[in-house]
């Protein structure tokens, strides 16, 4: 017993070191952001500028959440407003920004079948696959897309359960993809669709609706007491991102490749 | 490219040598030793042999959370995080390989090398070069099994660019952005190392044989 209590103790002295020396930061983040290659320009970035090296984990905005919440991770990028100020309430963050929006659309088989082109809402979209009953895939992940498209399916007054609604569990890249071997409909936000439209075969059916706006939010996440946690580089992380610099970047991001930026910088506008 | 193939084999690599160092003693009792708790060690393996790896790696990252036991460690993703899960993986594989391979040999053979009157140093070179062909191929074997693997990667490493992204984490992010020919690459370096390793354990064991 006490030869593996020193072995325990040589283990933490020996994994304790290194996190003095060089932290990092855990960023918690959305599949949408790395999926959309929007990480692989800002992350870097900030490494340059901060001397900070990140450590990106890429799930859904729930996941994300719970991870600030139990102090697995220093900093989050997300993008669900009523689920993050359930979070903030719980005294779980530091502070919360605005980071930049882009938009969600409604993507689908060209044919159309539930006939939702044109529609004026999301909503209505929603209604009226529903009525129709055609095939949708969700995501089904807890994410920021999948808390908006739920509550779509609420305003829509519909409880999406039948065989026509399928979950994917999946990040947004791979459930487009479903969707498009489907010949489904679903929520997406529109940088990710852009940038794998090459390999879908889907069309964008409503987009600039206002039930549409996709919000994303910086928060630096409150450190546990006792618990390793990077409380300044996740700040450092949060202040770099509305920064001139990361807006700039955020602005830019896909004009090369795409012909039109995916996000909006938003940082210091009212919400 | 080259760096997420690099570190795929070096994780793999470290992840087997260290399950090999753990199950090759074990498997040598199973196969030469008389004590009955033998076949509670050969059951282990057994059993250890259908353990998911999505189970290993969430149990290991469970641990390794911040907030978890261990979380004060700070090694979750991190390539040394990965090395645990895969080391816990390709245990049991090896452990059960390597008993198997070594059945294939005389149980009396210890006892008839004493009986010639060699020298312990001779005895045990004898013996090596009669177990080493099963043993470096179970190990072989593990590491295949090390680098082909995904879901205690993901849990375990995080998938981070330039510090835990493998060549299986890399293939599922590549399809989740519709990079199909990139995935494809990824998918084609990581066949030709499982060859290469398969080669060299037949290649190994047609010089011995």
């Amino acid at each position: 017993m006490k030869r593996l209590s020193f072995v325990l103790a040589l283990l933490l002295a020996c994994g304790a070191r290194p996190a003095v020396a060089a932290p990092s930061v855990i960023l918690a983040t959305t599949t949408s952001t790395q999926d959309t290659g929007l990480l692989d320009v800002l992350v870097p970035a900030f490494e340059q500028a901060s001397g900070y090296t990140v450590k990106t984990i890429a799930v859904g905005t729930g996941a994300a959440l719970a991870m600030g919440e139990r102090g697995d991770a220093d900093v989050l990028l997300v993008h669900a407003p009523a689920a993050e100020a359930a979070y903030m309430a719980k005294g779980r963050g530091l502070s919360r920004a605005l980071v930049m929006h882009n938009a969600f659309i409604v993507v689908g088989p060209g044919s159309d079948p539930a006939h939702v082109k044109g529609a004026t809402s999301a909503q209505e979209a929603f209604a009226a696959i529903a009525r129709a009953g055609t095939t949708f895939a969700s995501r089904g992940d807890d994410s920021g897309t999948n808390i908006k498209e739920l509550a779509l399916w609420k305003a829509a007054g519909v409880t999406p359960k039948d065989a026509w609604y399928l979950k994917t569990g999946s990040g947004m890249g791979d459930t487009l993809h479903v969707a498009s071997q489907k010949a489904a409909y679903t929520l997406t936000d529109d940088g990710t669709y852009l940038a794998q439209r090459a390999t879908l075969a889907l069309v964008p059916l409503v987009a600039n609706a206002k039930d549409l706006l996709n919000v994303y939010h910086v928060i630096v996440v409150k450190p546990i007491a006792g618990r390793v946690a990077n409380e300044a580089g996740g700040a450092a992380f949060a202040a770099f991102v509305v920064s001139p610099q990361g807006q700039q970047i955020i602005a830019t991001f896909g004009r090369e490749r795409f012909g039109r930026p995916l996000f909006t910088p938003d940082a210091g506008k009212g919400e | 490219m080259l760096a997420i193939a690099a570190l795929s084999v070096a994780v793999s690599a470290a992840g087997t040598a260290l399950a090999a160092v753990l199950a090759i003693p074990g498997a040598l009792w199973i196969a030469f030793g008389q004590s009955p708790l033998r076949r509670v060690l050969l059951a282990l393996y057994t059993v250890g042999l259908g353990l998911p790896p999505v189970a290993v790696g969430l149990v290991v990252a469970f641990v390794l959370w911040r907030s978890g036991p261990l979380g004060v460690l700070d090694i979750l993703y991190t390539p040394g995080a990965m090395i645990v899960a895969q080391t816990i993986v390709v245990l049991p594989l090896i452990g059960t390989l390597a008993v198997v391979a070594l059945r294939g040999i005389d149980g009396t053979l210890p006892a008839q090398l004493a009986g010639l009157g060699l020298r312990a140093r001779d005895r045990y070179a004898l013996l090596a070069r009669e177990v080493a062909p099963g043993l470096v191929a179970a190990t072989l074997a593990g590491f295949g099994r090390a680098i082909a693997e995904v879901g205690a990667a993901q849990m375990t490493g995080g998938n981070i660019e330039g510090q835990t992204r493998v060549l299986t984490t890399a293939t599922m992010l590549a399809v989740g952005r519709g990079e199909f020919g990139e995935a494809f690459g990824f998918v084609a370096v990581l066949i030709g190392l499982v060859a290469v390793a398969s080669g060299i354990a037949l290649a190994l064991q047609a010089r011995w044989a």
